[in-house]
């Protein structure tokens, strides 16, 4: 079980409640399940590595449980009870350092919780109808929300009391009617205060709470269907958005251009993630199938048929290809620095053979030598 | 230029009723002395000449005058007819002459021989998709829980055929009402049919005329499927039919859906007749899957003997094209599609088929 877990590179949460580890080296997926039997109560909501490390994974239920899945044995090791059912599915999960968690729900109750008791040490509430929550990944103890009718809002865990950053509703439309709003997904961009939202409405914004405007500095439109996840590329200034017919596409975000559009999904996206060093971005959606594109020349490069619905996913920030070769790699290369060392000896071990210089003074014979053991040299290269 | 009389054998060129005709014609023309034309004539003649000398290098497109080509095309078709004909016979007789030693006959390639294999292609042992199916939408209606109960209407205001459609679906489907539309919006109509316990809506849309949509929608939170519909016969369109249906339950067959997509759709189909047919009344309901297109039938059927069975197709007959499957209660704008056919994508290879 450990080694088939240490094998994959992409994990899956899925509606029936298997938690699915694919390694696209091998073309295989596996199934992770707690329990014997199924039910849909386990329906994977959110899905985020336990620590720095990635050798630990966190799983959100519908059911507000959260069980940790170690990626050294293979097996779920422990489940803690998180929120009830009726708050609503998990919209955020993220990792505080030293064992906290940090949960939000669909009815907006953000909560810090530590292992040891069963209450929340901290709790926030971010309004009605939350639909994603994130972590900034420089700054882990903020974080943003966002949802239905509700703007997004940036928040200092230390100072749960007011968001850090309220978004401004846009501007009345050219009849004077109020724009809804309806925050479906976002991302901190790195090396900057930014934070970029896709909307049910089909819209990409930017928000930039150093500057003293609450409203978007950016507006961008894509497609006629709501936005239904994002994710930044590891290359800056672009975002990669996916909508609920299947379409996904890469944006420039120096003017709100679409750039290009990847093309294969037959069903919703639900969400998207971007390898943190390779131009690649899987996606996973209603159609069953996990496929990773390659965002540089927008080609497909792996599809994988899993048999249920895909609700979130994870990318290890090691290699996609390497997978399990790790320890393969480490062998492949010790051998061939045995083999170059044997050629080395063999090649030392040899008698130099000198030509017959013709009519050619000292020196001439000495500048000769080295040349000789050069060539020598170059042609144990082409070897 | 001058022009040559060149001795034309005639009886090769053309079929012999129109030998007269065509000489007349060459021998005024070369009277006349239009040389382009004569020339032209000289050519051909020159060429099919030597085509009748050496192996055929021209083909019946070079000909101009239509008449002749035409002519010469039959010929053609004729010989290479009789070819075959002969290259049967011949093959034929080994077969007999071998009897039993003969090689097994070749299946001819067909589309649905050659079709691509899907990976989504359900295994009928497969637990997580029988958990997947046995915990979804229609689970209530499959465990024996609900009772179908459908909604039939159209688009708005439509018109004579479509009606008599509606119509004639409700017989065939049981436990089904026809509404008039009267202008509502569907988003409207979804919550109070659910209150009135419905567990279909069945929404034929109209273009023309002519019935050319269907949105079928489960009720209580189910998919809804969007299809396209065409060739739609109504009972008096069809020939050597019976009587009209009874009210006694079909039974249903569902033929050829074999992905996990095919899967839910049949289930959908399904889900839409009793669970518990009368066989008393020995009708049948088809919905046929060949190359994406869902051929709906309805029959009734009588047991000649063990082996012999009659049919006779009462009730309207449609072909369905699926064109989008979205989760959830009908809502084409903000809704989660789990299909969408996009014809450049997918319909690229004649070989690929998702249902």
């Amino acid at each position: 079980m450990g080694d088939r877990s240490r094998l994959c590179s992409v994990w899956l949460g899925s509606e029936t409640g298997i938690l699915k580890g694919v390694s696209v080296s091998r073309k295989q997926a596996f199934n992770f399940c707690n329990t014997s039997h199924l039910s849909r109560d386990q329906e994977v909501r959110a899905l985020c590595w336990g620590d720095p490390a990635e050798s630990e994974l966190l799983v959100g239920s519908v059911d507000g449980t959260v069980k940790t899945f170690s990626l050294e044995k293979g097996a779920f090791t422990e489940t803690r009870r998180c929120g009830d059912p009726a708050d609503g599915c998990f919209t955020g999960l993220a990792a505080l350092g030293g064992s906290a968690l940090l949960t939000c729900g669909e009815c907006g109750t953000l909560r810090v919780w530590r292992e040891d008791s069963g209450e929340p040490v901290t709790e926030l509430d971010a309004g009605k109808n939350v639909c994603r929550m994130r972590q900034s990944p420089v700054h882990p103890h903020k974080v943003a929300t966002g949802g239905k009718e509700n703007g997004l809002k940036i928040w200092d865990l230390e100072r749960p009391e007011k968001p850090v950053f309220t978004a401004k509703n846009l501007r009345d439309d050219w009849l004077d009617l109020r724009r809804p709003q309806w925050v479906k997904d976002m991302a901190f961009i790195p090396d900057s205060d930014k934070v970029v939202t896709c909307t049910g409405y089909h819209q990409v914004h930017v928000f930039d709470p150093s500057s003293p405007q609450r409203r978007p500095v950016l507006e961008a439109e894509f497609g006629e269907y709501p936005l239904t996840a994002l994710s930044l590329p590891a290359a800056g200034n672009a975002v990669v958005v996916g909508n609920t017919h299947g379409q996904i596409a890469t944006l420039d975000l120096r003017k709100g251009l679409v750039r290009s559009c990847l093309k294969g999904l037959a069903g919703g996206v639900r969400w998207l993630q971007c390898h943190p060093s390779q131009p690649v971005v899987a996606s996973c959606g209603l159609d069953r199938f996990l496929r990773i594109h390659s965002l540089e020349d927008r080609k497909l490069q792996h599809r994988v048929y899993l048999k249920s619905r895909l609700n979130c996913l994870l990318l290890a920030s090691r290699d996609l290809e390497d997978g399990g070769a790790a320890t393969d790699g480490e062998g492949a290369t010790q051998e061939v620095k045995e083999e170059e060392e044997e050629e080395d000896e063999v090649w030392d071990a040899m008698e130099q053979v000198e030509e017959k210089p013709k009519r050619k003074t000292t020196e001439e014979e000495e500048e000769e030598e080295p040349e000789k053991k050069s060539k020598k040299k170059r042609k144990k290269g082409r070897d | 230029m001058d022009i040559t009389e060149v001795p034309v054998n005639q009886d090769d060129r053309g079929k012999k009723k129109k030998n007269k005709k065509t000489k007349n014609k060459t021998l005024t023309e070369e009277g006349s002395g239009e040389s382009s034309g004569a020339e032209k004539k000289e050519e051909k003649m020159e060429k099919s000449e030597a085509a009748a000398a050496f192996p055929p290098t021209f083909s019946v497109s070079e000909i101009k005058n239509k008449q002749r080509r035409h002519l010469m095309f039959m010929k053609l078709k004729q010989e290479k007819r009789m070819q075959k004909m002969q290259l049967k016979k011949k093959k034929k007789k080994e077969r007999e002459a071998l009897g039993d030693k003969a090689p097994p006959k070749e299946v001819p390639k067909t589309i649905e021989n050659q079709r691509v294999y899907d990976e989504t292609t359900v295994d009928p042992q497969d637990e997580e998709v029988a958990f997947d199916e046995g915990t979804d939408e229609f689970s209530a209606y499959f465990n024996g829980l609900t009772n179908p109960k459908v909604l039939i209407t159209t688009s708005d205001r439509p018109r004579g055929r479509t009606v008599r459609f509606c119509e004639q679906l409700a017989t065939v489907v049981p436990n089904a009402h026809v509404y008039y539309r009267r202008g509502l919006a569907l988003k409207r109509i979804i919550p109070q049919c659910i209150a009135r316990n419905f567990t279909y809506l069945l929404v034929i849309n109209e273009d023309r005329k002519v019935p050319n949509g269907m949105v079928l929608c489960h009720l209580p939170d189910g998919p809804t499927a969007h299809f396209k519909v065409s060739n739609v016969r109504l009972r008096k369109e069809i020939k050597r039919r019976g009587k009209d249906p009874t009210e006694h339950s079909p039974e249903v067959i569902l033929n050829n859906f074999t992905t996990r997509l095919g899967h839910s759709i049949g289930r959908m189909f399904a889900a839409l007749f009793p669970q518990d047919p009368q066989f008393v009344g020995r009708q049948v309901a088809t919905f046929h899957n060949q190359r994406d297109f869902i051929f709906f039938r309805f029959h009734r059927y009588i047991f000649k003997n063990e082996k012999k069975v009659g049919i006779q197709e009462l009730g309207p007959r449609f072909t369905l094209k699926l064109r989008s499957l979205q989760k959830g209660t009908f809502d084409s704008k903000f809704g989660e599609y789990e299909w969408v056919l996009k014809r450049h994508e997918m319909d690229a290879c004649r070989r690929k088929f998702q249902l």
